[in-house]
């Protein structure tokens, strides 16, 4: 099979097409960019429809699109782990209880809470942490996008610039870089939710056709089934025993590890997210965010997951080829999805799907970008170097903040390219910093003992728990290093799932711990008053201002939470 | 925000409707060019409900409403 796409004239319109309409609504919100708010947070004035849509996909970048068809392909239906349980918990846990104090704080990020609720030390740890993960997922999305580009659209460059050779990786990743720099300088946080929202339409229509065919091809579900080992058919029924399904880890390591503490960790300490409920012009609306999101959400396997599984039993019938790892005789499963389309798609559908596919990508990067521009601007810069300046100079810095941040993530997408595992280091970290987090935002926002000191020492006291339980642990198979097993080896997981599950488990439990025993051991420093509108018990209960009871974010936070238990006994 | 996204999502499917949808139309009956789309025109179904989302998209946008809303 070719490896290498042909696009014709009519697919080439179609992505310059979206590229003019991308820079055009950059260009068109330009002239409502006139402070620092209407820039970093969106003035927090748009539709809950709008940010319900970003929420999800400012999540869907090149590691949510490759990353689940390959999961798809290699865990089949226990994908839906990370859709289901993964997420729709969270996302309910978010509106419901934890967006009345972000939005009703009026802090303008999730490391600005921290310093309201508890102090500088515990925000700065935060704020540092989060600048250097995003600028790093930007920099992935990024590397993602000119390694496809490169495949699927080879031009041959071969270019000599006062010395400095440049190729295709290299054309590609500076057109998107300048894309994305240019509709974020014009139109800030608006204009990658803008794109993001654009970004979402374009997936789900052009990849239906691709699962459609698929689909046919196959012979629909019974099709999928007869072709797949039976454990990869069902999402709880093998969850017994760890040994007994592909992801390796028993139900209690789903529930409590990705379920509990990586899914809450994700979905509401993340700014990345919670920038777009908190750019919602309403309580009510910011509420409603996540219950939007959660929506689509939990049909978004049929999108990603269905397509790796879809290959797989292809493969398995001898009916597809799936190209294999440079080197190895592995089959790379991160390939399944420009191999899809490159199957079943003719010209005109192949221009739409590959244009969905670099959207993601690029508001991948331009989401992060977003979210490390209001934290640098207003939780480094405005904190730390320049305080008490006029509104128009952070909407200065905030502007060139985004520079700044295009120029890192190149630089990051070069480091990702050179260095082999550098995908699994970052999620390495990033696990490390997240898990402890939500223990710090779940003791901090329903108990008003909590300080500033229990919170700061239980993140440290989390993430070095979480280094140590990785450093004396190993998935089958593992070999010692970015894998785990540095410190000595006492423990040997069945998958590297179940090995990031436990860590999970352990960093957050460490901190919760460490919280509550300093909080104990440490005066409370903030008064009740200080504390209004950050703590449950002494903020009053929100009125919601919706004009029927279906508009409410409870009756939508049923309706989701049935529509998810409905969908898991489905799939069983 | 001044710019109702409506606006740009509705326009932007509207032209890859018409795009797809023409394509699908000239390319009837070219059965050698659909092989690998098992047969569907899956350019002209595709197209069309690019097109009829797009045209909603625009309808429902503010540049159909009237005055008294906004």
């Amino acid at each position: 099979m070719q490896t290498t796409f042909s696009l014709s004239t009519i697919d080439w319109a179609i992505i310059l097409i979206y590229f003019i309409f991308v820079l055009g609504i950059g260009w068109a919100l330009k002239r409502y960019m006139k402070d620092s708010s209407a820039f970093l947070e969106a003035g927090r004035s748009l539709p809950a429809w709008v940010t319900g849509l970003a929420f999800i996909s400012a999540n869907l970048g090149a590691i949510e699109m490759i990353g689940m068809a390959a999961s798809g392909a290699k865990y089949g239906m226990m994908t839906v782990h990370f859709y289901f349980i993964g997420a729709i918990p969270a996302m309910i846990f978010l509106a419901i209880f934890m967006m009345p104090f972000y939005y009703g704080s009026k802090a303008r990020s999730v490391p600005e809470y921290l310093k309201m609720r508890f102090d500088e030390k515990t925000r700065g740890f935060n704020a540092f942490a989060f600048a250097i993960m995003t600028v790093f997922s930007s920099g992935i999305s990024m590397y993602a996008l000119a390694l496809l580009a490169q495949v699927i659209m080879p031009l041959q460059i071969d270019w000599n610039i006062m010395g400095i050779h440049i190729g295709e990786f290299d054309f590609y990743l500076m057109v998107s870089a300048v894309i994305v720099l240019v509709y974020m300088v014009l139109g800030g946080l608006t204009s990658a939710i803008y794109n993001e929202v654009l970004q979402f339409f374009l997936i789900v229509i052009g990849f239906a056709p691709l699962v459609f065919i698929g689909l046919k091809e196959i012979g629909g579900w019974e099709g999928i089934k007869a072709n797949l080992p039976e454990n990869m058919m069902h999402s709880w029924k093998f969850t017994g025993s760890a040994g007994a399904n592909p992801l390796g880890v028993e139900w209690f390591g789903v529930v409590m590890g990705l379920g509990f503490v990586l899914s809450f960790g994700y979905w509401t300490t993340n700014f990345l997210v919670v920038q777009r409920a908190m750019a919602a012009g309403s309580m009510s609306a910011a509420r409603k965010t996540p219950l939007i999101g959660a929506l689509p959400k939990m049909f978004l396997p049929a999108l990603v997951v269905i397509p790796g599984m879809i290959a797989l039993a292809l493969s398995n019938m001898g009916e597809l080829d799936i190209p294999l790892k440079a080197g190895t005789n592995i089959q790379d499963f991160d390939k399944v999805i420009p191999v899809l389309l490159m199957r079943y798609m003719p010209m005109g559908v192949l221009g739409v799907g590959i244009t969905a596919l670099m959207a993601s990508f690029m508001s991948g990067m331009a989401g992060n970008v977003s979210a490390f521009n209001t934290v640098f601007t207003f939780d480094i810069y405005q904190a730390y170097i320049r305080p008490d300046k006029s509104d128009k100079h952070y909407l200065k810095v905030g502007r060139w903040t985004t520079v700044v941040g295009v120029l890192a993530s190149i630089m990051t997408a070069y480091v990702a390219r050179s260095f082999n595992n550098v995908m699994d280091f970052l999620q390495l970290i990033f696990a490390f910093v997240n898990a402890p987090l939500f223990a710090a935002f779940l003791l901090g926002m329903f108990w008003k003992r909590t300080t500033g000191h229990a919170a700061f020492w239980g993140l440290i006291g989390g993430t070095i728990s979480a280094a140590l339980h990785h450093g004396f642990t190993l998935p089958a198979g593992g070999s010692i290093g970015v894998k785990g097993g540095f410190f000595g080896l006492l423990h040997t997981y069945p998958s590297e799932m179940a090995q990031n599950f436990w860590t999970a488990i352990y960093a957050f439990s460490t901190a919760l711990i460490l919280t509550l025993v300093i909080t104990l051991l440490t005066k409370k420093l903030k008064t009740d008053d200080e504390l209004k509108g950050l703590v449950y018990s002494l903020t009053p209960k929100i009125k919601d201002d919706s004009k029927y009871w279906y508009q409410k974010p409870e009756f939508l936070a049923i309706i989701v939470g049935a529509i998810a238990i409905v969908l898991s006994i489905i799939f069983w | 925000m001044g710019l109702d996204i409506k606006i740009p999502i509705g326009l932007m499917f509207t032209i890859f409707g018409l795009i797809l949808t023409i394509l699908g139309l000239v390319t009837k009956g070219d059965t050698a060019m659909y092989e690998q789309s098992l047969g569907y025109n899956i350019n002209l179904l595709s197209g069309l409900i690019m097109l009829v989302f797009g045209c909603f998209m625009l309808f429902t946008s503010r540049l159909f409403k009237k005055k008294t809303e906004e």
